[in-house]
């Protein structure tokens, strides 16, 4: 998932409930899916609104640090497994809009505050993609922060979003797969790409750990969305077993993770590990990252300069309505 | 199988096939993340893949008929401009999405022609590759016909600029209709069809869309010509520094 600090609604202790809200709780608790035209408390489907949408303009926006490198990849069979993967996640992006529309919100009214800065997406697609080696490390690192999240969110308690999260995981983990392999050629090659994969990992791994949210602790919306199953695992499990899978996989690649602190606890059976900087993070949140102004800006461009595209879409399915109707009337 | 056919002939046209495809999937490429609507991120994606995945076959052929023991990937990234033998209207740089799409309609309509030609070529391995291009190409035209004719007869802004690019893309056009000495070579040996045969089809389906789009026929043109005998735009030069920056920045690696 590429949801991060989505404000949860309308959490009441359970005598505070109303007893269509008991009921709800209840169908959730048994594991029942809730279907677009069911009740559901108000809180439910604007706190969704804004998971569901903060996830899809972080697959639209995602385009971008990786789009920024099909042009020059290194030969012509990544090229095609780059575009193919970047054309995935814009799919992800059309499944998860739509997902959203079923709770009574358009892909226009979404877009309109991602463009205006309203609405947010993950804190990621802020760093740049400066050599190949990024591309193997997005999809290893971010990509696989993206599935830890994703994989519990196929057992979510919205259908819609259930179902595209089920669609959404087959990809990712292939994508995952095509970075990691990109890794290993790097890895495994010259020295200077060695250097650019060690590169890459040095500067993605905090902000992997990112993707996470927040530590428990200062996650003030959790436990609201993990009554209501928006929410599976808390963010410093998900972290948590992230760094674990992660470890060993540095280590076959002969890569350092950037963490001096990164030990193996026996006691707990993981990893302990270093957390990122957190003002880094609310930085990046709140605008401050390497490249806010280029991504939001090129959306913004994209969708301005192509208005006049949607608008001639329009005017010609209206005169092309008009024509029919007319050759209905005169037929008559 | 073909017979007495030049070699040097064969490997020249199917870099020409190749490259064309090579090329504007690299054009194509460059909208990703930055098209009108997300329908068309996909579509421009989608039509990109097909592109490049038919230059890795088209120069795959080409680097076996050469027989000098190169590759697709070493004949798309260390090749230099005067080494490409695409056309000059596939180079062309994007500008806005009605010049690209454009741009796309009036190739796709040759691209389709040529391809269909290919099926019934002399030699397999054309006929092959041309097969399993033919069903994407006629998406892309089905495509881009149909955008043309909406954006066209869309808003009189749409209409202002379809008609623009229209006209900056037309004089690229005849290039495609030139025969010279390869085509006659490859035409002898049943290869492939001489270009000037498929102008007339070509003028069929552009007229039939153009007149739905309301957009007026620009006749006939000055043609820009020399992409297929490696004469090229400036462009070429810095799509080329763009795609093969990372093999000639660390030659012999492995990617």
């Amino acid at each position: 998932m590429y949801a991060q600090l989505v404000k949860s609604e309308g959490a009441k202790p359970r005598e505070e409930m109303t007893p269509e809200e008991i009921a709800f709780q209840e169908r959730i608790d048994r594991g029942e899916k809730i279907e677009p035209k069911e009740w559901m408390p108000e809180g439910y489907r604007k706190t969704l609104i804004r998971q569901i949408g903060q996830h899809a303009h972080s697959e639209i926006v995602g385009q971008l640090p990786e789009g920024n490198w099909i042009t020059r990849a290194p030969t012509l069979e990544r090229k095609a497994i780059l575009l193919a993967k970047v054309q995935d996640e814009a799919g992800h992006g059309l499944y998860l809009y739509s997902a959203a529309e079923t709770l009574g919100v358009s892909r226009d009214e979404l877009l309109e505050k991602l463009h205006s800065g309203n609405m947010k997406y993950s804190s990621i697609f802020n760093y740049p993609t400066l050599n190949w080696a990024d591309i193997g490390a997005v999809g290893w690192l971010v990509d696989g922060a993206a599935i830890m999240n994703q994989v519990p969110l196929q057992r979510t308690s919205y259908g819609p979003y259930s179902r595209a999260m089920i669609r959404i995981c087959k990809e990712e983990s292939f994508h995952q797969r095509q970075g990691y392999d990109i890794m290993m050629k790097m890895a495994a090659g010259t020295p200077e790409q060695k250097a650019m994969a060690q590169d890459a990992l040095n500067r993605f791994w905090y902000p992997a750990l990112m993707m996470f949210g927040p530590s428990d602790k200062d996650s003030v919306h959790s436990a609201q969305s993990m009554a209501w199953k928006i929410k599976i695992n808390t963010n410093d499990e998900l972290r948590q077993k992230f760094v674990d899978q992660t470890v060993p996989q540095a280590k076959y690649l002969g890569l350092s993770i950037p963490d001096e602190s990164l030990a193996w606890n026996e006691e707990k059976g993981g990893w302990d590990f270093s957390e990122p900087d957190w003002s880094e993070f609310f930085a990046v949140i709140a605008g401050n990252g390497p490249c806010n102004e280029e991504r939001l800006g090129a959306r913004v461009k994209a969708w301005e300069d192509g208005a006049w595209f949607r608008d001639g879409l329009m005017a010609h399915a209206e005169k092309a309505e008009a024509r029919r109707r007319a050759a209905r009337v005169a037929a008559e | 199988m073909a017979g007495a056919v030049d070699q040097a002939a064969f490997v020249e046209w199917l870099q020409r096939i190749g490259d064309n495809a090579l090329i504007l999937g690299h054009r194509v490429s460059e909208w990703c993340g930055h098209a009108p609507v997300l329908e068309e991120d996909i579509a421009l994606a989608n039509q990109a893949l097909d592109l490049i995945g038919q230059c890795q076959l088209w120069l795959g052929l080409a680097a076996e008929v050469e027989g000098r023991g190169r590759t697709a990937d070493q004949l798309a990234y260390l090749r230099d401009a005067v080494e490409f033998r695409n056309l000059l209207l596939v180079e062309r740089p994007n500008g806005d999405f009605g010049q690209t799409l454009m741009r796309q309609f009036l190739f796709d309509a040759f691209h389709i022609e040529l391809l269909r030609a290919l099926k019934s070529s002399a030699d397999p391995r054309v006929a092959e590759i041309a097969a399993k291009a033919e069903k994407e190409v006629a998406y892309h035209l089905e495509r881009s016909a149909d955008l043309v004719v909406r954006l066209g007869d869309g808003t009189a802004e749409s209409h202002a600029r379809m008609e623009k690019a229209l006209k900056s893309q037309w004089p690229y056009t005849g290039e495609m209709f030139l025969d010279d000495a390869v085509d006659a070579a490859m035409a002898q040996a049943g290869i492939a069809p001489l270009p000037s045969s498929l102008r007339p089809a070509w003028e069929r389906t552009v007229s039939e869309v153009l007149a739905e789009a309301t957009l007026a026929h620009p006749g006939e043109a000055f043609s820009h010509k020399g992409g297929k005998r490696g004469v090229h735009t400036e462009h070429l030069g810095f799509v080329l520094a763009e795609m093969q920056f990372l093999q000639r920045a660390y030659p012999g690696a492995v990617w």
